[in-house]
């Protein structure tokens, strides 16, 4: 387990995303309680905490979405908060509960990614059938996104984040209502993207998930990192998710509801 | 449970005040506004009391038909029906299907549209203020009619309900309802003409429409007041009969409703067919460009707030007609310049949250301005040119063509470019993606109306210059200030224009995030 200070500047090795003292504070609620969190460069990072934790207001403002209120992100060294537009070139973000441009197809949505970052019309084209192709959406390319299911939506957005090819990805709950088929499927792919060097960081709610697709993992809880490291270090022996219940406390009320046994 | 029902609208109700100031705000305005034409209709009833029986009876029964065509109609092609106790909310919790009803009928009386009609309905008492059967019987009618707009409403929402679903039928119906709303100056003074043409017609239709479902329950007071038992008798039981048979039809839609989930989705594409986006050039600027585009024809929230530039020559040729001068004609081309030009100040409103595709792709802020303009110019242009234009052929005052010309262009380009500048700043309550134009926009209303007549202002003293070369010209009857004000409005205009582009583009840069973080309490 590392602990990294707020105040220093990333490390060598230069880490895929460092994140140095983030708070944020809504009204009298404070959401993220000084982040500080180094995620090294190729690695499958899971953050996991219960909701209402500060996962998704972290990544939010790791990946310039949300400004933060103290402290910044480093991706691959570049300074979100500084240089906004040269960190966004290196990651690929796929947030959770915002729309999509959904009257579009989902062919022109992911196309509109591409165009959007300025890329080449034929290498945008070429990437979008792959893409397609690879998530199983061929057959509904034609299609208005708002038409999806849920899963097919989320599959879109992660399609529209992985088109620029970059070398992190943000992917907050990329699993959520997506089917056991297609999330194998979408496995397959950010598998293979880590072992060619790339970094993906998710966040979920599903302890066995992460504990067999990482490789390091985060524990978040009322805006504060609880534990980091490799998952092995982080469950010292145990399962994630029961340590992870020991870390964040609570849930071992197994007592009472009598009456749920007496039919 | 029953009252479980009744409490929870209540509840629903009270809450949505709590959301926000602004929001009340809105709220108070639409009740005012409701409030204002219960006054009127309830001062009316009360005049009526005075008026003869033959005139009273005919305004009541054909003011309370009129009430429940409106109680079917209007929430089917406004699909802004009151979901808010949604019967498939309630599929997981056992209810006996009588008490449903009941409950749901019930809490359709809680809200503007309810308590407005039970009011003026109740007022029809005043009307019949006549003899003690004849209040009683109006009292009745009322309670019976109102019932009936209720239920009559309810049982068109739940028929309509997987039609209501799908997305096709909501956007055409949503943009269809526009076009009689847009024209209502001149269908009402249509109607006004005619209806005054045959008022002696009147009475005999109000006579027949009494004896159906639409007029029945709004006669009795008017027939126990002349006297007529046997026909109030027949009357009130044709009214109950139609609300039994309206519950029963109620009850069946609502048991298939309620095991049939509504079905929304679409056939499958697998076209290769990129559309504009494979016409526009394949920059930044010229994908959201073609975004924009695309959006403005699919969208229909867009797509309402075009469909009323056809009709804004149609409404200025009646009223043209109807005053025996085409002048009025003239200005058709500035104030489509100014409807198109601010149709984009709400764009990223709009957009909500999937505003968050811009800010994680880090497209500059000039090019999501330039886009969305540019895209906004490819229509708005032809149109204006052509609206500019064309009156001067039925006026033949050709003098005038330049400055007007010139007037309208400068509109066009400078409510353009101040519309970059605005959208970048400040969100506007407008409806969700997916939801009716016509429904009522969560958020703040007051934040919403302060931005756009502001807007407004500050576009007025823009273009002031062109107005003020206008007003030369019509002084001085010299047409060379037309021309001088053709190459002010092009020059100045598209000056402004690229300004706001350029000032929008660099707020957007600097305050992206807090931008995204407004739409994002408004999703």
């Amino acid at each position: 387990m590392s602990v990294v200070l707020p105040g220093s500047p990333p490390a060598y090795p230069v880490p895929a995303l460092a994140l140095r003292g983030l708070a944020k504070r809504f009204g009298g609620k404070i959401a993220v309680d000084g982040i500080s969190l180094d995620v090294p460069a190729g690695s499958f990072y899971g953050v996991v905490g219960p909701n209402g934790a500060g996962k998704t207001t972290t990544l939010s403002m790791a990946t310039g979405l949300l400004r933060p209120d103290f402290g910044t992100a480093y991706i691959h060294g570049v300074d979100v908060w500084a240089k906004p537009l040269e960190a966004k070139r290196l990651m690929g973000i796929l947030p959770d509960g915002v729309r999509l441009f959904d009257r579009l197809t989902g062919e022109q949505l992911v196309t509109y990614a591409g165009l959007l970052r300025g890329m080449d019309r034929g290498v945008v084209a070429q990437r979008v059938g792959e893409l397609l192709a690879a998530l199983d959406l061929s057959a509904d390319a034609g299609t208005l996104v708002v038409d999806y299911s849920a899963g097919m939506t989320k599959k879109i957005a992660l399609a529209s984040a992985l088109i620029h090819a970059p070398r992190l990805l943000v992917l907050d709950e990329p699993f959520e209502s997506v089917d056991p088929v297609s999330a194998a499927n979408i496995r397959g792919i950010l598998d293979n993207y880590v072992a060619s060097g790339g970094t993906v960081i998710v966040s979920s709610h599903v302890m066995d998930l992460v504990q067999r697709m990482c490789d390091h993992v985060a524990v978040v809880a009322a805006g504060r990192v609880l534990a980091a490291g490799t998952v092995d270090e982080v469950r010292d022996g145990a399962t994630l998710e029961a340590r992870f219940v020991q870390l964040v406390g609570g849930g071992n009320q197994t007592g009472g509801l009598e009456w749920l046994r007496t039919f | 449970m029953v009252a479980h029902l009744l409490s929870l609208k209540w509840r629903l109700l009270l809450n949505g005040f709590r959301r926000s100031p602004g929001q009340l705000v809105g709220i108070a305005i639409g009740g005012l506004y409701a409030l204002g034409v219960v006054v009127a209709l309830v001062v009316a009833l009360v005049a009526l009391r005075w008026a003869d029986p033959q005139t009273a009876h005919t305004a009541v029964v054909l003011g309370g038909a009129a009430a429940i065509l409106a109680w079917a109609i209007v929430p089917l092609v406004a699909s802004a029906a009151d979901m808010t106790l949604d019967p498939s909310r309630f599929t997981t919790s056992v209810i006996p299907m009588r008490q449903l009803l009941s409950g749901l009928a019930l809490a359709g009386f809680i809200g503007l549209p309810g308590l407005s009609t039970t009011i003026v309905a109740l007022f029809t008492a005043a009307t019949w203020w006549r003899s003690v059967p004849a209040v009683l019987g109006a009292l009745l009618g009322a309670v019976l009619g109102a019932l009936t707009c209720v239920v009559l409403s309810r049982v068109v929402t739940t028929a309509t309900a997987s039609l209501a679903a799908s997305r096709r039928f909501k956007d055409v119906s949503s943009i269809v309802v526009f076009v009689p709303l847009v024209l209502m100056g001149p269908i009402v003074a249509g109607v006004f003409r005619g209806v005054s043409g045959s008022a002696g017609y009147l009475p005999e239709l109000a006579r027949t429409v009494s004896w159906t479902p639409l007029g029945a329950s709004w006669s009795l007071g008017g027939d126990l007041a002349s006297g007529d038992v046997a026909a109030a008798v027949l009357k009130m039981l044709i009214a109950v009969a139609t609300i039994v048979a309206l519950s029963a039809a109620w009850s069946a839609l609502l048991k298939r409703a309620l095991v049939t989930p509504p079905y929304s989705g679409g056939s499958r594409k697998r076209s290769r067919k990129l559309g504009l986006f494979a016409l526009l050039p394949a920059t930044p600027a010229g994908a959201v460009a073609a975004r924009s585009l695309s959006y403005w024809i699919r969208d229909p929230r867009y797509a309402a707030s075009l469909v009323v530039v056809p009709l804004l020559p149609v409404i200025f040729l009646f009223q043209s007609s109807t005053a025996g001068s085409y002048f009025m004609l003239t200005v058709l081309g500035p104030i489509a310049a100014f409807v198109l030009a601010w149709s984009i100040a709400a764009d990223v409103s709009y957009d909500s949250t999937a505003f968050a595709l811009h800010l994680a792709t880090g497209v500059r802020g000039v090019d999501d301005r330039l886009g969305r303009s540019l895209a906004c110019l490819a229509f708005a242009l032809p149109v204006v040119l052509i609206f500019a234009i064309g009156p001067f052929f039925l006026t033949g005052e050709w003098a005038w063509l330049p400055g007007l010309t010139g007037l309208s262009l400068g509109v066009l380009f400078t409510g353009l470019g101040l519309a970059s500048i605005v959208s970048a700043r400040y969100t506007s309550a407008v409806p969700l993606p997916g939801d009716s134009p016509f429904k009522k926009p969560p958020g703040n209303v007051a934040q919403t109306l302060a931005v756009q007549f502001g807007g407004m202002a500050v576009l007025f003293l823009l273009v002031l210059p062109e107005l003020v070369l206008v007003i030369v010209q019509s002084v001085t009857g010299d047409p060379l200030w037309g021309w001088i004000n053709l190459a002010i409005g092009t020059v100045l205009g598209v000056a402004l224009f690229v300004a706001g582009v350029r000032l929008g583009g660099r707020w957007l840069d600097r305050r992206g995030p807090e931008l995204f973080a407004q739409l994002s309490v408004n999703r």
